[in-house]
């Protein structure tokens, strides 16, 4: 009888090579799940130990310190302490220590052993390390971690890799805590770790130790404070026992931890006594954020990925397109005529078209980011955008999600996992699908066209840039309103590493692409299906007697036709009748439905040509001979796409990456009242005052 | 050259100090100390950004970013 896997927790700062080395050792054997309750992924992967025995290595989050301050510090927080349910305590924790920046990293270190949990060291990046000219003996370093296992390594060129399978394989080695801050400290953790003894609190004195080194779990008004009653009996033994110090009890125990840390890199660090040149990084930033050349570049950087999105996605997207149509004929002119073919047809094979068409963008977008943030430059662009995004409330690292929401919000919201901090995510997140996406385009092209029949390009193409101006200033605004409502205490800090550059791990690069869009493609992608057959079943149904009722009659008499009819005097105030109702109904499918929507409804079919559709829809009038699509009605129909949240695409996606309905929902009811209410204020003062 | 502590944003792009104290009220400072920033620390500030804000610093052979309103909790005493 075999005995079940050991498990091993993979623990490290971020940018230590901790992803590089999981995938190193683990190969393609790993899955992803969910941690309940949070968007944080669950990682494990399977390694064998040199005798053969199944190792299960849970990849926990990136993290500087168990102190944790968002929902990933957290878990890889409880996991450690065995709070996680559905997750086992780790039978030993290897620590990823980037050799490069050894004090910072031995920080978490101490931590981990603080909770008596044995640990074993792969001490990476010894390449940087050398170029620094400097060296780390691991013998020297093990003796000062009180024996625990170091062994130095190279994850991106798989060097020490057995070695550390032959570490993992032997017995874990358990070190004492390393760091002294004092009698009185010491004291105050015996109490503290009594006091939830006799709560019947199990691992007593690791949690007690983590309670009292973290300023936030003894904070009431922190969203993360232990209770209040255990609080107050804290509290009285801190006041009875500290010394007094001008320093409060979590910065000495800090303090303490970076004395030991001293005296290990002192023992244990050799070299490095040259004056230190400039790095090549150090020579890099010199250009790139360079108050004008870091500029340029930065624009430079951000237009080439923008324009990516835009145009390179249009390629592939057009295959997928034409793939998929033809696909539909093909099943289509082997199907008999009739529902079930029309449902395979449209509703599914044009179902799942429409999800995979976003593909090429996500993958896109998804490459830019982890080449970005694998060379280390993603870190200098949110350095130099926070300013701009700090005046609303948000960080730098909101930059280059919003901005990849011009092009689509999907992938944009799927890279607001770069944030860290939950709030600045959640209201990135909320206010991302106001910045002008490309579905947008078709509708405000016709609309336009149609609103000013005789103008020119250039009064045509301002309209266009007021309207993604629109777009930007409302996303502004209500991230500044989200913010303030979300975060009533204190302004979350901004607080970066700047890593040095390095060539961008490629093999990294493609397996996080693989992995999002796979996860895009299972998670929302059920989603978005099951809502485009939903919405072909409302227009199909239910069918006129007669097979030979023009389409335009056959979708008013369908469900998404009556739909219209019954928001008609919802819609009246913004100058609207059933039928734009119906179109504007129909695109909350998808945007750009509008165009085909419309061109049905007007008769002139639903792949009519830019300047016929203009035509049908200039000249539709109303029983009294006024045009149906006045100026005004057009304006407000525009500044309505603005805002409106019509995209069950991204409803999916949001679903997804804020794990809940909540917020998705929320996001639908926000967006479309505010359009509602702007349209009909466009249309009724515009018409009124400006005939 | 003065001896008296200012606060670590009134320190110019390019200057070291040791950091003398840190203002436990405003919030990050625990993890800022984590990170390796606390008193008796020496700190070098390399840049501010290209709008003014945030300022780069040096630590422990690293670099971080901190917010103006953030330096200005740190009283450091210039090198």
């Amino acid at each position: 009888m075999s005995s079940p896997a050991r498990k091993i927790a993979l623990v490290g700062n971020p940018n230590c090579g901790k992803t590089t080395l999981f995938n190193a050792l683990t190969g393609l054997r790993q899955k992803v799940g969910n941690y309940p309750g949070v968007t944080v992924e669950k990682k494990i992967g399977e390694l064998r130990s040199l005798h053969g025995e199944k190792i299960e290595l849970l990849d926990l989050p990136g993290t500087y310190s168990l102190s944790a301050r968002s929902d990933d510090e957290r878990v890889a927080r409880d996991v450690l302490l065995g709070d996680l349910k559905g997750t086992d305590r780790p039978d030993a924790v290897l620590c990823v220590v980037d050799a490069s920046n050894l004090e910072r990293n031995l920080y978490l270190v101490l931590q981990v052993i603080d909770l008596k949990l044995p640990v074993i060291i792969a001490l990476n990046m010894i390449d940087v390390l050398e170029e620094k000219g400097q060296r780390i003996d691991p013998d020297a370093l093990s003796q000062q971690l009180g024996g625990t296992p170091v062994i130095p390594c190279q994850a991106n060129q798989e060097i020490g890799i057995v070695d550390i399978k032959a570490a993992l394989s032997r017995p874990p080695h358990r070190a004492h805590r390393r760091w002294n801050a004092g009698d009185d400290v010491e004291r105050i953790l015996e109490k503290s770790a009594e006091i939830l003894i006799s709560r019947n609190h199990p691992n007593a004195a690791a949690h007690a130790l983590t309670i009292i080194s973290d300023r936030a779990m003894r904070d009431r008004n922190h969203p993360h404070c232990i209770d209040h009653a255990l609080l107050g009996e804290l509290e009285s033994i801190i006041q009875s026992e500290a010394k007094s110090s001008d320093l409060p009890i979590e910065s000495r125990i800090v303090a303490a931890r970076y004395e030991t840390i001293g005296q290990i890199s002192a023992a244990a660090v050799r070299g490095g006594d040259a004056p230190m040149e400039l790095s090549f990084s150090d020579n890099l930033d010199a250009t790139l954020i360079h108050p004008i050349k870091g500029w340029l570049i930065f624009i430079a950087v951000m237009v080439t990925m923008f324009y990516s999105m835009f145009t390179l996605a249009s390629v592939p997207m057009d295959w997928i397109d034409g793939g998929f149509g033809a696909l539909g004929e093909f099943v289509g002119n082997r199907l008999v005529d009739g529902d079930l073919k029309d449902l395979i047809v449209n509703g599914i094979i044009g179902g799942v078209g429409g999800v995979v068409i976003f593909l090429p963008q996500i993958l896109i977008l998804f490459f830019f980011i982890g080449v970005l943030e694998s060379s280390g430059y993603m870190a200098r662009a949110a350095f130099i955008m926070d300013r701009l995004m700090s005046k609303v409330g948000l960080n730098g690292k909101s930059f280059i999600p919003l901005l990849s929401s011009y092009a689509c919000a999907i992938p944009g919201i799927m890279g607001t996992r770069t944030i860290e901090d939950d709030k600045d995510r959640l209201v990135t997140i909320l206010v991302a699908p106001l910045m002008s996406c490309t579905a947008r385009l078709p509708v405000y092209v016709i609309l336009i066209g149609v609103m000013t029949p005789n103008a020119d390009a250039v009064t045509r193409t301002s309209l266009m840039f007021g309207l993604y101006a629109l777009g930007t200033l409302g996303a502004f605004f209500f991230a500044w309103i989200f913010k303030r409502a979300f975060s009533k205490n204190a302004a979350s800090p901004f607080l970066i590493e700047l890593p040095p550059y390095r060539m961008p791990g490629w093999k990294l690069v493609f397996q996080q692409l693989l992995d999002r869009g796979l996860v895009f493609l299972k998670r929302a992608g059920t989603i978005i299906l099951g809502l485009s057959i939903l919405i072909w079943a409302a227009s199909t149904y239910p069918k006129p007697a007669d097979p030979d009722t023009p389409r335009e009659i056959a979708l008013e008499q369908s469900y998404m036709g009556q739909a219209g009819k019954i928001i008609e005097p919802v819609v009246k105030p913004l100058g609207y009748d059933w039928k734009i109702g119906s179109a504007i109904v129909w695109s909350f499918a998808a945007r750009e439905v509008f165009n085909s929507a419309i061109g049905i409804i007007y008769k002139v079919g639903d792949d009519a040509e830019n300047t016929e559709l203009e035509n049908a829809l200039a000249n539709a009038k109303n029983p009294d001979g006024s045009p149906i699509f006045s100026f005004w009605v057009c304006a407000g129909l525009l500044v309505f796409y603005v805002f409106a949240q019509q995209c069950i695409a991204t409803f999916a996606v949001v679903k997804r990456e804020t794990a809940s309905w909540k917020w998705p929902i929320f996001q639908v009811v926000y967006m479309t009242s505010f359009a509602y209410f702007a349209a009909m204020a466009v249309y009724q003062i515009g018409s009124r005052f400006f005939g | 050259m003065s001896d008296s502590p200012v606060s670590l944003s009134e320190v110019s792009p390019g200057e070291s100090a040791s950091v003398v104290a840190m203002d436990p009220s405003i919030a990050g400072m625990q993890r800022l100390q984590e990170m390796g920033l606390l008193p008796g620390t020496a700190v070098k500030v390399v840049r501010r950004a290209p709008l003014g804000d945030p300022i780069e610093l040096e630590v422990r052979g690293y670099k971080l970013s901190i917010r103006k309103a953030e330096a200005a909790g740190i009283s450091v005493r210039p090198a």
